[in-house]
């Protein structure tokens, strides 16, 4: 009961903000809220400014590009996250899955040895590229049968993977580094590290991949009939199974999607460093539940969007980066994030229980409604 | 108002008690008075302002105009815990206990007795038994709350309140979710209540349960007060006339059109009860509708009415039987294939079973017909849009708009969104679980006037009830459910009697 007593009072609250800015900023304009539903843009946009003015070289072209190339990996896992999130669910298994993808991808680089023949293959880049995101995506799908069939919480499931996938990693390479990932020409298996390297219109083909990645996730989300699946999945499971949803595929195609993404950003990753480590994209995983939060996604599911997603991504991208720019040290820089995620985190619950006193604001609905719920 | 002396008198007084939320008026100067050991009854429609007046009464929000007095004198409490101190307390239809926690710790929960050495267990299983005793329930009060049927839980929640010697005790809708049975204990409790002198407000949306206790009664209706009596001079016709304000009715079986094929036959289903293995929900259970037909559903709480829809509609398994459409079996059918080879179900708790409540009105409305606007692998907004607009106006969901919170609308109209959603699906057989649950009497006649048309244009309509009232409306056929099985079978004549009867009512009452 006390919440529809704090309901009643943000909504007055939000009342005066409303009145007051009517004014200035013509009708319908609502200062209080613009800040509040754009506040990853915000937060952008105050992190280039205050970076700017500490260092000369953080606002430069070249800089950008290159924190943007930094941002590609997370954005790449935080696209499939949010995904996942959307769903009510979380993916803890990326952050392997990319180190595991990464791994997967140079042992094919270095040749398969069919002893039973007695040849050693190596396939072409775009063959590694494919079976590597397989392998992705088979992590998903172990995810996604776990979660929607077994009834196996998201949370351990995935947790589970993120140890299996690593371990698994580690095992194939011994603890070891794949170095040589850029092929040999008689071999026909060079290119990987265009990947990582190349640009097309001084770009990072990394960051052309995420937008590549983005815009298909948010086409999915926004204009298909599994993208309202996933939301309506996130926001009531039951409802939407009653209205015909397929829920439980919807899940498993989530996490797979996941998966995917996980692997398309440890292919990035390993091309941009030309190895392939066991232990790349250890906590990655956070770092990417981090960027979907800053974007505003409910962790409950059924809210949230790409575009906060990556604005969330660049968010802690071009911070820890102006971090290390400035010279701050990476202890600090450890706890900069973390009080941003934090913040971010605050905020969405002022927004999300903001949303429910708006309906609270008629009581022909709101004094029934809120003993009826 | 009835007598002086103790009983009777008001204890608790509204004086024009108004509340407003920024422009919207919720309560517009309302008198109102509690009278001591009486049952005093608040009815009206959804929105009409009871549980504004509750939530006021019991310290959760602050009047904006008017006083309260308490024994005559003006109070003002701040919180539920300042009421509760003074002697007030209420019993939320949603009941907070904690299912987890045994009895009496649920009864002690924030006020524990303490010692020196910690909690004083056995002196609160002391008071939780006396307690107990009081309200002649055999409970142990070492019963985990889970363990309990809801009607014993209310039984708690009730101990719980007397525990901190409630003179006032506030009751929202307590019976919504009980059986006959349960409905009985607690009325008796509720009488015992009132001899020991506690001050009783009830709300409930049952007028006849209702009528069955209350003293006085005092109807609501946007926002004001619009009649008050004693029990004596009062019936059920006069409460519902204040309520709506006009003469109601919840129509009549439509006629002038053909009754045509056996749409939906059910032969030998039986359903196993989710709770105990080896019973059954529904047992062997025979049933044909008809296009063109409705039918009405009657039972009790338990007889297998939700087992037997859910069942039919895919969401639950069954353990024997056949399910035919329009002459063909069902079978393992998906509730996606279900819906597309045209029957659908709306379920009985739209909160849970029914609404997305982070999607829009429109979104919602949609969900379930998604491949009807989908062209190749992209959704159509323009179509989306179109059959949104059409069902906002076929179901006339008062709304803003498509793009409308769907918390922004009242319950009835949330329940014609869910309606609205399955009706857009283009259904033969449209099955409906308690479509009057929680919706105010006058949606509930737009509801039914809803499906009448329907039935007019060959739609099969079955829908269940368990308010005897909604049987003799638009049903051409009432079928009465009694644990698992059809226990009689009704044309429209039929009296309440007869179809309680049937059901098991009559003789537990």
């Amino acid at each position: 009961m006390s919440n529809s007593n704090i309901g009643v009072i943000a909504m007055t609250d939000t009342g005066t903000i409303h009145k007051r800015t009517r004014g200035l900023f013509g009708n319908g304009f609502d200062l209080g809220r613009l800040l509040l539903e754009g506040r990853a843009f915000f937060a952008l946009i105050a992190i280039i400014i205050t970076f700017s003015m500490l260092s000369p070289f953080y606002f430069s072209t070249g800089n950008f590009l290159i924190m943007a190339s930094h941002v590609a990996i997370f954005g790449l896992l935080a696209v499939g996250m949010m995904l996942v999130i959307l769903t009510g669910g979380i993916d803890l298994s990326v952050g392997s899955t990319l180190g595991l993808a990464g791994v997967v991808a140079g042992f094919l680089m270095q040749g398969v040895t069919l002893e039973a023949f007695g040849v050693a293959l190596y396939p072409p880049v775009w063959v590694v590229v494919i079976l590597t995101c397989a392998v992705g995506a088979l992590v998903g799908l172990v995810n996604g049968v776990l979660i929607a069939v077994f009834k196996v919480p998201a949370f351990v499931a995935t947790l589970g993977l993120l140890y299996v996938a690593r371990g698994v990693a580690l095992l194939m390479t011994d603890g070891l580094t794949y170095n040589n990932l850029g092929g040999k020409p008689e071999l026909g298996n060079t290119g990987f590290d265009w990947l990582g390297f190349n640009r097309v219109f001084d770009v990072p083909i990394g960051v052309l991949v995420l937008a590549a990645v983005a815009l298909g996730a948010s086409l999915l989300l926004n204009r298909t009939a599994f993208g309202r699946w996933v939301y309506s999945t996130g926001g009531n499971a039951r409802a939407a199974e009653l209205s015909g949803v397929p829920v439980k595929r919807v899940t498993v195609l989530v996490y797979v999607l996941s998966g995917i993404c996980a692997a398309i950003a440890g292919l990035v990753l390993s091309s941009q460093l030309t190895s392939a480590g066991p232990t790349a994209g250890t906590t990655y995983e956070l770092t990417a539940i981090a960027a979907v939060v800053i974007g505003g996604a409910a962790l409950t599911g059924g809210r949230g969007n790409i575009r906060g997603t990556l604005l969330g991504a660049f968010v802690i991208g071009f911070l820890s980066d102006g971090l290390v720019i400035i010279g701050v040290s990476s202890y600090w820089q450890t706890v900069f994030t973390g009080a941003v995620i934090v913040l971010a985190v605050l905020l969405n619950s002022i927004q999300y229980s903001h949303r429910r006193p708006a309906s609270a604001a008629k009581p022909k609905t709101s004094a029934t409604q809120g003993s009826k719920a | 108002m009835s007598g002086a002396g103790t009983t009777g008198e008001a204890v608790l007084q509204a004086r024009d008690v108004a509340k407003s939320y920024g422009n919207v008026q919720a309560l517009k100067g309302v008198n109102f008075d509690v009278h001591r050991g009486q049952v005093t009854t608040l009815f009206g429609e959804n929105g009409a302002g009871k549980s504004t007046l509750m939530k006021i009464l019991s310290g959760v929000i602050r009047p904006s105009a008017g006083e309260i007095l308490l024994d005559g004198r003006p109070v003002a409490f701040h919180s539920t815990t300042e009421a509760r101190d003074l002697g007030i307390s209420i019993i939320h239809q949603e009941l907070s206990l904690a299912p987890n926690l045994s009895v009496r710790d649920n009864i002690f929960m924030g006020r524990e007795i303490t010692t020196a050495t910690g909690v004083d267990y056995a002196e609160e299983e002391r008071q939780t038994r006396a307690l107990m005793e009081e309200l002649e329930e055999e409970i142990d009060p070492l019963t985990p709350v889970e363990d309990l049927r809801l009607g014993q839980q209310q039984v708690v929640e009730i101990a719980r309140a007397l525990s901190v010697n409630a003179r006032i005790l506030i009751m929202d809708e307590p019976t919504s979710a009980l059986s006959a049975s349960e409905v009985e204990v607690l009325f008796k409790v509720i009488r015992d209540l009132k001899a020991r002198g506690v001050s009783i407000v009830y709300i409930s949306h049952h007028l006849e349960e209702a009528l069955q206790i209350t003293d006085h009664a005092v109807v609501l209706r946007d926002g004001t007060m619009t009649a008050r009596a004693p029990r004596s001079e009062i019936d059920l016709e006069w409460i519902v006339r204040n309520m709506v304000g006009e003469n109601f009715d919840l129509g009549s079986p439509p006629e002038g059109h053909a009754i045509g094929d056996v749409a939906l036959k059910i032969d030998g289903l039986s359903v196993p009860d989710a709770s105990a293995t080896g019973r059954s929900a529904v047992d062997d259970l025979s049933l044909e509708l008809r296009a063109g037909e409705i039918v009405c559903l009657y039972g009790l709480m338990g007889a297998g009415r939700t087992e037997m829809l859910e069942c039919i509609a895919g969401r639950l398994p069954k353990s024997g039987g056949r399910v035919l459409l329009e002459g063909r079996e069902l079978g393992r059918a998906s509730i996606a294939e279900r819906i597309a080879r045209g029957l659908v179900l709306v379920p009985e708790d739209r909160q849970r079973d029914g609404l997305v409540q982070t999607m829009s009105v429109g979104e919602n409305l949609s969900l379930a017909s998604i491949g009807a606007f989908t062209r190749g692998l992209f959704t159509s907004r323009r179509r989306e849009r179109e059959l949104v607009e059409t069902s906002i106006r076929d179901v006339t969901i008062k709304t803003d708009g498509g793009q409308a919170a769907i918390g922004s609308l009242s319950g009835g109209n949330q329940q014609k969104v869910v309606i609205g959603k399955m009706l857009a699906t283009k259904p033969r057989v449209v099955m409906l679980d308690e479509p009057s649950r929680g919706i105010d009497i006058g949606a509930k006649a737009e509801v039914f006037r809803l499906l009448a048309e329907g039935a007019q244009r060959g739609l099969a309509v079955i829908y269940s009830t368990s308010e005897v009232g909604e049987c003799l409306s638009i049903a051409h056929r009432i079928i009465v459910m009694r644990r698992g099985k059809i226990s009689a079978e009704f044309g429209p004549d039929a009296t309440k009697e007869q179809i309680m009867a049937a059901s098991g009512e009559a003789v537990v009452a």
